[in-house]
């Protein structure tokens, strides 16, 4: 009945580590692994304008709003001493600057930073566009825009097909007479978009025009390209203007929607916006925290990383340790390993941490050993147990001081590290060890203090490894897997291998 | 011994009935066992007065060093014994225990032969009481007792020290029992991972079986070279008596008790453990497992002792 509860308690543990280990793997994105990198990319709009005298200065920026196969990561705005509002009105998005006075050239900036997630390409439902009126042409436009309609839907079968038609049609390398017409007076791409959009509203089809930004690692004066989108089958496809070839470019957002223009500038003259891009790698760990904090996840608020790194390096080493504890109960209650005091082995493994393995093992050999070897002499002094422990502790101090001070003098730094060895775990190692030697002769405590190193050694070699240690500060509800496996162990009444041993004549006489 | 074996051999020693030291301490040590009365058992000093109270013969307590300053009486204090024991109140595995057997123009003959000055013995002291013996190295008090003048049927298997029999007591019923012989090796003491001999005990008769020693099984006594085997131990069922009476002195369910025999006293209870070995089951040959399980499927165990006994003589 124990064993059940035990086992259920396990059992609830568990599923709770890994289902929030789960959920935040999954929904979340953080990484199971360390090394798991991935590019972000950082967009910096560049505004600059000259203000007008003595006029309010208002800017407005059309931003990008949740770019498909894209996540935003981050985002900042720039403006000293301008007032910032931003504005979503569930197709396009805004920021807003504004300013009683200024002088001199202004400069405004927009970063933004994304991180590839192709999980959220596909855009949620899109808003259905209202009816359109068919648009009054210029009595000059009238009927070639008629003809050109006309002339495309004879070649065409649906929405799609008579779009692409009508765009090669337009945009045929020598064109007729009818598209030189309409080609007169676009000067920019901007507005002979805007033009095709205003056809294809003749026709009846919703059609609108959309900016485009294309994400070139380096780019630095870059621009938007326009872009068309034409509602069928109840989404928005885009669609290439030039080309009429469906979707949009590979690495490139979508940075705003609508016929305004991107930059509106009150009380501003030359206004200018340029694009820079630069790609780099970063840690998946920070995107997908940034990206939860971004999203206003609670179990984020909770995570480690909301700590000050300080603390985080404090506990990036802390939560090592209950691992480090499982090896021992596994080692001691399943191997039937003796160490020396119970946790011994993990203090000493983390500081193997500093010192690294091989210099950790020689010069705790080296600390214990003369630690040994004076307490021997103690012994003959016949001192009382308080102040000779007093004294080994003294003694070991200055051991530890004085390698430190021949290996910094020899120039060989990782002994300088010994003094992170925790030295009252080494007192107590010399006393435990001295009485083992004493009275179950000196195989007896060699064979403790080998098997404590043993066990040291391979704590810190769990506990050096870069999966495990990423997964517990990630994942720190991991350790409730640690927990519910200490619980198991705790009601564990098999043999341990040693006893395989220790019993082995009584299997020898049957 | 291959690895592929590991597994066999842990369902072998499981069908023999051998416990395990996990098994022993959650299946019977932490259930039975309660924390509480850990202390009656781990201060011999209280165990001793206990026992005093129940009527249940013990070592005659000569005296109680509780403070360093009484270290310096100790002469007065020793002066009107020969023979005494010193050990530490709080002693587990025989750590400690310092026996004098005679006293030699004002120094002590310690049991090995070896003479020990006044400071020795004041040293040795000192030590209990700073709590180098002790569980824990909590600080102890040290006791001086009467030397137990053992009873000569053992003369011829044991070396120096005192022959002890240690028996399991589960729910008050004696489960299984071991003559422990001490050796040149294990230094008068009684423990066997201290190089003394266990000898199994028919608990029916009273009567040895072969021995180990070093997980070897032996017929002779390593050092004097006497036939282990068929003794048969005076005063058995006295002895099963005194060991059922100590599980209602400390209410733990499962101990171990060690008896010495006395030449004119009989046998006298040392001291109870709480935490009692495993190794028993290797002197008789015997896994506690079946017994123990036999006996936690009883209800009620009888209150009367020579029910128990007579249980206890049904197990075997």
């Amino acid at each position: 009945m124990r064993n059940l509860h035990v086992k259920v308690l396990a059992f609830v543990l568990v599923a709770i580590g890994l289902s929030l280990c789960y959920y935040k793997v999954t929904r979340l994105g953080l990484p199971l692994f360390p090394t798991e990198q991935a590019d972000v990319w950082t967009v910096e709009a560049r505004i600059e304008f000259k203000p007008k005298r003595d006029t309010p200065i208002k800017a407005r920026l059309f931003i990008p709003r949740d770019p498909a196969g894209y996540t935003v990561v981050d985002e900042n705005f720039v403006s000293s001493n301008y007032g910032l509002t931003t504005e979503d009105d569930g197709v396009s998005r805004s920021a807003q600057w504004a300013v009683r006075k200024a002088t001199g050239y202004q400069v405004l900036y927009y970063r933004l930073h994304l991180a590839r997630n192709p999980s959220t390409a596909q855009a949620e439902k899109p808003i259905p566009p209202p009816n359109l009126s068919t648009p009054e042409y210029p009595e000059l436009l009238r009927s070639e825009v008629k003809a050109v309609i006309d002339e495309a839907r004879s070649k065409s079968a649906d929405t799609l097909s008579f779009c692409r038609a009508l765009l090669l049609r337009l945009n045929a390398p020598t064109p007729d007479a009818n598209v030189s017409i309409l080609q007169q007076d676009t000067q920019t791409q901007e507005e002979w978009v805007a033009r095709i959009v205003d056809i294809l509203a003749g026709a009846d089809i919703k059609a609108r025009m959309i900016q485009i930004l294309h994400l070139v690692d380096g780019a630095k004066h870059a621009s938007l390209i326009p872009w068309i989108e034409v509602y069928a089958n109840n989404e928005w496809q885009p669609i290439n203007p030039q080309t009429a070839e469906p979707g949009i470019p590979k690495d490139t957002i979508i940075w705003h929607v609508g016929k305004d223009m991107v930059l509106d500038i009150n009380g501003g003259r030359f206004p200018k916006v340029e694009y820079s891009v630069t790609r780099h790698a970063q840690e998946m760990t920070l995107i997908a925290e940034q990206r939860a904090r971004q999203m206003g996840s609670k179990i984020m608020e909770f995570s480690l990383f909301s700590l000050p790194v300080q603390t985080q390096n404090v506990y990036r080493v802390l939560l090592l340790t209950p691992v480090g504890a499982f090896l021992i109960v596994f080692m001691r209650n399943v191997v039937g390993f003796k160490t020396f005091g119970t946790f011994m082995p993990i203090l000493i493994a983390l500081a193997f941490r500093e010192t690294k393995l091989i210099w950790g093992i020689v010069l705790f050999s080296l600390v214990v050993g003369l630690g040994l070897a004076i307490r021997f002499y103690l012994e003959y002094l016949k001192l009382l147990l308080v102040p000779r422990l007093a004294s080994v502790l003294t003694i070991v101090i200055l051991l530890m001081a004085v390698v430190s001070l021949l290996t910094h003098k020899l120039g060989i730094d990782r002994g300088v590290s010994v003094a992170l060895f925790p030295m009252v775990i080494l007192t107590m190692t010399v006393e435990r060890m001295s009485l083992v030697w004493e009275e179950a002769g000196p195989l007896e405590a060699l064979q403790q203090g080998f098997g404590s190193l043993l066990v040291a050694a391979l704590a810190f070699a769990i506990m050096s490894d870069g999966v495990l240690r990423h997964m517990v500060f990630v994942f720190p509800e991991l350790l409730l897997i640690v927990l519910a496996a200490n619980l198991l162990l705790g009601r564990y009444t098999g043999y341990r291998l040693t006893e395989l041993w220790r019993f082995r004549s009584a299997l020898r006489q049957e | 011994m291959r690895w592929q074996n590991f597994f066999g051999m842990g369902r072998r020693l499981r069908e023999l009935g051998i416990l395990g030291m996990n098994q022993r301490n959650a299946d019977f040590i932490l259930l039975y066992n309660p924390r509480k009365n850990f202390p009656l058992v781990d201060d011999k000093r209280r165990t001793k007065e206990l026992a005093l109270a129940a009527g249940i013969a013990v070592p005659e307590l000569y005296a109680v060093i509780e403070i360093e300053h009484q270290v310096d009486t100790l002469p007065d204090l020793l002066a009107p014994y020969d023979e005494f024991v010193i050990k530490p109140a709080h002693g587990s595995g025989g750590e400690g225990i310092l026996v004098v057997i005679g006293k030699l123009n004002g120094r002590y003959r310690r049991s090995s032969g070896l003479l020990a000055g006044e400071d020795d013995l004041q040293y040795h002291i000192s030590n209990i009481l700073s709590g180098m013996f002790s569980l824990g190295g909590l600080p102890d008090c040290a006791l001086v007792e009467y030397r137990v003048d053992f009873d000569p049927v053992f003369d011829k298997v044991s070396y120096q020290g005192v022959p002890d029999i240690r028996t399991i007591v589960f729910r008050g019923v004696p489960v299984l029992a071991m003559l422990r012989l001490p050796t040149r090796l294990s230094d008068g003491k009684a423990n066997l991972h201290q190089g003394a001999v266990g000898v199994g005990i028919e608990l029916a008769t009273g009567v040895t079986s072969s021995g180990v020693w070093h997980d070897d099984t032996v017929e002779l006594h390593p050092d004097t070279g006497g036939a282990i085997a068929g003794l048969e131990i005076p005063h058995w069922d006295q002895i099963l008596a005194l060991t059922a009476r100590c599980y209602d002195l400390a209410g733990l369910g499962y101990i171990g008790v060690d008896i010495v025999l006395d030449r004119v006293r009989g046998p006298l209870m040392l001291e109870i453990n709480a935490r009692p070995g495993l190794s028993i089951q290797l002197a008789n040959k015997q896994g506690l497992l079946p017994r123990l399980r036999r006996l936690e499927a009883i209800n009620s165990i009888p209150t009367l002792i020579e029910e128990r006994i007579a249980l206890a003589k049904s197990l075997a």
